[in-house]
């Protein structure tokens, strides 16, 4: 039962991949910029869950709580500064300024904490798992980041469609100007979505640590994974993601099948024909390609 | 080196050089003889360091080219540096001497990378940054599984071992600074031709140079290669200047951030920029290397904060402030005097 094996692993990791990548998509969406530092920051995450938590007397299970709202504020924040200036001269500064963040994040941790490999402690929940048959076990933790990934992206969606500031979100992403004229700040709507993006990664980069080791340069990985995830899925949507992580894991994990060394090549590829044959993604809108 | 022309019905003239062109060509041969025979005037240490120095004039220029001129910001030249290295090896290992092999891997990188610009123009902005990273990955992953070429562990070039050290050190060096005023010259040159005209129209106004004629895509893509080529050089060069070729060293990411943070720093869409911006990478790593990789933080900060305050660079900052070029494509007009 290989077959069954591929697609239940693809799924899992699929999840995670979907919930690192949802922050991505949705800066991307709503203010057009490509947040190179984003698996960085998922990153940092990580070393605070690791190295600060437990100094405010928080247990590295918990610490989502705090590093969470930490760094919804630390979005709002590098928005509203650093993000916010480069987006006001062009694109392209924006893309230098964040791959310079990202390359300045991860020199900076190794420089602080070495590269040694660190992980979230969990305790014995690390290996629980439950049985599918003679061969194919779902780890529980894998399976509660799916069941995160799930839940953060049916709450982007509900606040990005029923709430006032959601609909006024879509509306700055849609047309600036217009929205603009109808009074919207849209700095300080860039900077909630830019709070929402960095909440999530945070939230990823927890889970990352829960579920494997992770050094100073796993960001970049990670960011490759995520982007693919959303270029396969289809910018401008959320469910999109979702699908696309998943198609992403299977396909790594069929390359993992059948050698270990082609795990990520059948993921780079998968996204490769994506972009060859359907450069909107799978549930993506043409117009919405930059 | 200078095209001078007078307009008939005017007072104005137009030239291209801010020096006298004998100035300017006499400051360059002069430098290019003291480069040459650097190897038996400068102390070891130095030579290698001039090596390394020379390595990332060339992706420095070329990532120039590639971003400043045709404004495609790639974080990928780093698999073409690595592509280049491993042909260079593949040739080495089928009996090619690895310095002549150089060239022949370059033109194979330039041959690799015309089928990848059929997938990657047709993206725009941070898609094809993405892209191009993905790119260099799997190139990465490709290489890595193959087993002639060392796989995962990495493979010496041959050829090299034999030769004494001195020899050895003085042919990488000569290879290094060959390379770099090879991929100097020739960016010079195809910027100052019809081409880096093309460029300057394409890069001010897109839909206007489109609809005035200019073939954007060809040329973009045409710059592409020219690019993947003189990456290819720069993999070429680092191969025998570093002969155990792994991929986690020639393809390595941080490639990447080295030429674009040098060219951001030194002047992006200047010829002189990414040189100005390697001189000061390398006093910078020479005058921290006791701390680390605090230089790359540092160096990073420098770039990021430049890219937002001084979008030119400092070369730009220079160029306005005194109205030089050392190294003029374009043209000045300049008011006869009262």
């Amino acid at each position: 039962m290989t077959l069954l094996n591929i697609l239940v692993e693809g799924t899992l990791i699929g999840g995670f991949y979907a919930l690192f990548a949802c922050g991505l998509s949705l800066m991307f969406g709503v203010m057009k910029v490509i947040n190179l530092a984003h698996g960085d920051m998922a990153v940092v995450a990580g070393y605070v869950a690791v190295f600060l938590a437990p100094k405010w007397h928080v247990a590295e299970i918990w610490s989502f709580l705090i590093v969470v709202p930490l760094f919804a504020i630390l979005g709002y924040v590098v928005q509203r500064t650093l993000l916010q200036k480069s987006i006001d001269r062009d694109p392209f500064t924006t893309l230098l300024v964040t791959f310079g963040l990202s390359v300045i994040i991860e020199n900076l941790l190794l420089a602080v904490y070495s590269a040694n490999g660190q992980s979230v402690n969990i305790g014995s929940l690390v290996s629980k798992s439950f049985q599918l048959n003679s061969s194919t076990y779902v780890s529980y933790v894998a399976l509660t980041v799916l069941g995160v990934a799930v839940l953060v992206l049916g709450a982007l969606q509900v606040f990005l469609s029923r709430t006032n500031t959601g609909r006024v979100i879509r509306a700055v992403s849609d047309d600036r100007e217009a929205a603009q004229l109808c009074g919207a700040n849209y700095k300080h709507l860039f900077g909630i979505a830019a709070a929402i993006s960095f909440a999530t990664v945070a939230l990823a980069g927890i889970s990352y640590g829960m579920m494997t080791e992770f050094v100073p340069t796993s960001g970049g990985a990670n960011l490759l994974f995520a982007f693919e995830a959303v270029v396969i899925g289809g910018i401008g949507s959320l469910w999109g993601t979702l699908v696309g992580g998943i198609a992403l894991g299977i396909a790594q994990q069929w390359g993992a099948h059948i050698n270990p060394a082609y795990q990520i090549l059948f993921g780079n590829f998968l996204f490769l024909i994506v972009l060859a044959i359907r450069p909107q993604g799978l549930f993506g809108r043409k117009e919405a390609m930059a | 080196m200078s095209d001078t022309l007078t307009p008939t019905s005017s007072l104005l003239k137009i030239q291209r050089s801010t020096f006298s062109p004998f100035f300017s060509l006499g400051g360059v041969v002069a430098i290019s003889i003291f480069f040459t025979l650097a190897p038996w005037m400068l102390a070891a240490s130095w030579v290698s360091i001039l090596s390394n120095f020379f390595i990332l004039v060339i992706m420095a220029t070329m990532w120039n080219l590639l971003a400043g001129y045709a404004g495609m910001i790639s974080i990928g030249q780093q698999g073409f540096v690595g592509m280049g290295a491993y042909a260079t090896l593949y040739f080495a290992l089928k009996g090619m001497n690895p310095f002549v092999a150089i060239p022949f891997a370059a033109l194979a990188c330039g041959v690799i990378a015309i089928p990848i610009t059929f997938l990657l123009l047709r993206l725009r902005g941070g898609y094809f940054s993405v892209a191009t990273w993905v790119v260099a990955d799997s190139a990465m992953l490709l290489v890595l599984s193959v087993a002639y070429l060392g796989g995962g562990t990495g493979k010496y070039m041959p050829g090299l071992l034999t030769l004494p050290s001195t020899q050895l050190n003085h042919d990488v060096y000569l290879a290094t600074w060959i390379g770099a005023f090879v991929v100097l010259l020739g960016t010079y040159l195809l910027l100052r031709s019809r081409v880096g005209l093309l460029l300057s129209s394409m890069r001010d106004n897109e839909v206007a140079a489109r609809s005035a004629g200019a073939k954007v895509t060809s040329t973009r893509r045409m710059i592409y290669v020219v690019v993947a080529i003189g990456c290819g050089v720069a993999g070429g060069v680092l191969s025998v200047s570093q002969p155990f070729v792994q991929p986690g060293n020639e393809f390595q990411l941080q490639f990447a951030a080295e030429m674009l943070f040098a060219t951001m720093i030194g002047g992006l869409g200047t010829i002189e920029g990414p040189i100005l911006g390697s001189i000061i990478f390398f006093a910078l790593q020479q005058s921290l290397q006791n701390w680390g990789v605090w230089y790359l933080v540092i160096f990073g900060s420098l770039a990021v904060a430049i890219s937002i305050w001084q979008p030119e660079g400092l070369w730009g900052a220079i160029r306005n402030r005194f109205h030089v070029e050392l190294l003029p494509v374009g043209y000045r007009v300049k008011e006869p005097r009262a």
